[in-house]
């Protein structure tokens, strides 16, 4: 019984017997009436590992690790449910090692008409722009925090959607230990209005919502609130080209393991209460736009259980505000959201050269501009343990340390029918202590760096291709700690659309250790039909980190030969 | 009691298998509009014509260069087939405010929508971005394929043209 994570064994006959009896369902109306479909998914990763010591790749005493999973969708009607199956044996380097065993960890079934949608069993939702409430899945950084519970959305009046829902998230193949409850309500105030403002071309939309956990308190020394609430309202006002988003979520204090000092033996909690503010406008023509975001957050991690740490039982996500980068290199030291205190916002302008005009050539150019930075919040000390219990307090005025910034340009051209290529530049800040470790005193310097990106494509048959890439990150060649610089170079071939090939070097040419001037050498080969896609790699990938949405994974070195199938149906 | 729950998962597929076969319609979900309102899925319609879904993100470089590849050809397909292509962006909060700016900047002429918190990407069983879909004229989802190279948007149009004709796809 004991990888076994869910006692589900009423629920599955609960879903057996409704699978039994697909013909019961009521006249077929609506469009939603005629859907019966089956999907399905799975992905499963496997890799042999050889220990180097050289690249720090740690020995694995099981050789081969992977992980797997697999969902099914089946919605017929307005009934729809869904399972998920993961099995990790063992999980792989660079997971969390709590993902251990198989197991059903998603399952649940929903019905949903014009006027009602409900939910039992696992749910992702997302309430405004997730600051306050968002569960969701990514199998790419294992990132998992359903709420396994019941949710209910209505549609009560047009242009209104109002949404309840409680349970308890999912922590590895288990449940955290604090109840979540949450309210939504949106109004769209044109559709609201309907014929009034049915010629106005301002549309606005109108949302506010409130989250609350509750967790016993055992705590033998302190008074820890057992509900904690959060709350917060958001505009979203549109017009033609204009878009202009704003949301604002406060928190009542949320004493927790991500904000706490020890002193004389003893351990002080914050119970400063938390905020965080998210604005985005833009505006945007055909061939031009402009994007403007701002983000301020203080105190603001939210998880359903007090102790839990890094990515573990977040209640909320919270975007980080600057720019997602693709390519390897200008990725090397990505900014991760911190929820402890930031400030911080990005410029984007994108335009477009038209084709024959004197930039835009025959065949037209792309241009983006992206200019990001990100402070942390000045924390003026309290030493007041005694009545308001709060180790710190901010001010809107006042930034702290200087956390990254990144200034970035990226070309793209097509110079012929058969030519084409993307040049970027990018300039960056990163403060490593506080980013990849989330102290002052990790011991790491700063890191200064210049990035060049070279990519070049030449498609020689309709659809056979060679791409070509190279990769520059320059910066202080002199600090051990910090690697130095690194070159890269890649060839992919695509023969046919089945087929790939690709080999990458990665050479950490300005290291300060003269014997760890290595070569990381990584070759790849996949095969793709329709829905289905095996790839089979080769060789010494770095250490670095993986980032997917401003949530990162820190990836172990490894030296081996890796495997990954994909599918859906 | 995990032999109980798989079994009787098991049996219920095959059961439910016997009903849903090849060519499933599309499955329902919400999404969020450009202007803010909401979506469904089963509103997605195009007179009887093919319709192109592809699933993309602003921070995809594959992505858009699929999308940026068919933008060249697109009008010459309308015309041809009266193919239509829906873009649904998979984008969350940081980068969805992109959406807007990287689909106007780029003169994509597609229907988009956002799936901000990725409901539709589940219901169609997306493991990875680009994933493109093709549903025939009554609504039925009828190829797919994961993964964008060189190219592939010929190949893409080839089978748009095959499901106009009645004719059987190949991956």
């Amino acid at each position: 019984m004991k990888n076994t994570p869910y006692k589900s064994s009423s629920f599955a006959t609960f879903l057996f017997l409704l699978f039994l009896n697909p013909f019961n369902t009521s006249a077929q109306t609506t469009i939603a009436d005629e859907v019966n479909s089956i999907h399905g998914n799975f992905q499963i990763d496997a890799q042999y590992y050889n220990p180097d010591s050289l690249i720090g790749a740690p020995k694995v005493p099981e050789k081969m690790l992977s992980n797997a999973f697999g969902n099914i969708n089946y919605q017929r009607g307005k009934f729809s449910a869904g399972l998920r199956y993961e099995a990790y044996n063992n999980v792989m380097q660079g997971f969390d090692p709590r993902y251990k065993g198989q197991g059903i960890v998603n399952r649940f079934v929903r019905y949903q008409d014009d006027l009602l949608d409900i939910t039992i069993g696992h749910i992702y939702e997302q309430f405004g722009s997730g600051l306050i409430f968002r569960t969701y899945y990514e199998p790419g950084l294992l990132y998992d925090n359903a709420l396994d519970g019941f949710r209910i959305i209505s549609n009560p009046y047009k242009g209104i959607t109002l949404k309840a829902l409680t349970g308890r998230q999912r922590t590895f193949f288990s449940t955290g230990a604090g109840i979540v409850r949450g309210v939504d309500g949106e109004i769209n105030v044109n559709e609201l209005l309907d014929s009034a403002a049915a010629s106005i071309k301002t549309k606005v939309i109108l949302g506010g919502s409130f989250v609350s956990k509750y967790q016993a308190d055992l705590d033998p020394n302190f008074n820890l609130p057992q509900n904690v609430g959060a709350y917060g309202g958001r505009l979203n006002i549109i017009n033609e080209g204009f878009n202009f988003f704003a949301e604002y979520i406060h928190k009542e204090n949320d004493p927790s393991a991500d904000i706490r000092s020890v002193a004389n033996g003893k351990t002080y909690y914050s119970y400063k209460t938390g905020e965080a503010l998210f604005v985005s406008a833009s505006y945007a023509m055909n061939g031009f736009s402009i994007l403007l975001q701002g983000k301020r957050i203080d105190n603001f991690s939210f998880r359903s259980d007090r102790d839990a740490s890094l990515q573990n039982l977040l209640i909320n996500f919270l975007p980080a505000t600057t720019k997602q980068h693709t390519y390897l290199m200008p990725a090397f030291n990505p900014y991760a959201t911190q929820p402890k205190g930031e400030v911080g916002g990005m410029a984007e302008i994108q335009y477009k050269a038209k084709k024959g005009s004197l930039l835009g050539g025959k065949y037209g150019m792309d241009i983006t501009l992206n200019i990001s930075h990100a402070n942390g919040l000045k924390q003026n000390g309290v030493n007041d343990s005694t009545t308001t219990m709060t180790l710190y307090r901010t001010k809107y005025t006042e930034f702290g340390t200087d956390l990254y910034s990144d200034f970035f340009i990226e070309i793209n051209k097509k110079f012929s029918k058969k030519f084409k290529g993307t040049f970027l530049f990018a300039r960056q800040f990163y403060n490593k202590n506080i980013v990849q470790f989330g102290s002052i005193n990790a011991g790491y310097k700063n890191i200064h760096s210049n990035i060049g990106v070279i990519d070049l494509t030449y498609k020689y048959k309709s659809s056979s291709a060679i791409r070509f890439e190279t990769q520059c990150l320059l910066t202080d060649n002199s600090d051990a700690k910090n690697l130095g610089s690194w070159v890269t170079g890649m060839l992919e071939w695509t023969p046919n659309s089945h087929f790939f090939l690709a080999i990458l070097d990665q050479y950490n040419y300005g290291n300060a250790v003269s014997d760890l001037r290595l070569h990381y050498l990584y070759g790849s080969a996949g095969y793709t039909a329709g829905p289905h896609r095996i790839s089979v790699s080769y060789g010494k990938q770095r250490a670095g980190i993986f980032c997917v949405g401003g949530v990162c994974r820190v990836v172990p070195a490894s030296n081996g030969v890796a495997i990954s199938i994909t599918s859906s149906f | 009691m995990k032999k109980i729950i798989l079994s009787t998962v098991a049996f219920a597929l095959m059961t439910l298998s016997a009903f849903a076969g090849d060519g499933d319609k599309i499955p329902t979900a919400t999404l969020k509009k450009l202007d803010g309102s909401k979506v469904s899925s089963t509103t997605f319609t195009n007179n009887g014509k093919p319709i192109i879904v592809s699933f993309w993100a602003t921070w995809c470089k594959p992505c858009k260069k699929e999308l940026d590849a068919i933008a060249e050809n697109y009008t010459d397909w309308q015309k041809e087939t009266g193919v239509k292509l829906i873009a649904i962006s998979i984008d969350d909060a940081r980068s969805s405010g992109k959406v807007v700016t990287d689909v106007k900047s780029k003169g994509w002429e597609y229907e988009v929508y956002i799936d901000e918190n990725q409901d539709f990407k589940r219901a169609m069983n997306v493991n990875n971005v680009p994933h493109t879909f093709i549903i025939d004229g009554s609504g039925k989802i009828v190829w797919s394929h994961n993964s964008y190279s060189e190219g592939d948007e010929t190949k893409l149009y080839e089978n748009v043209k095959k499901v106009m004709s009645g004719e059987k796809l190949t991956h």
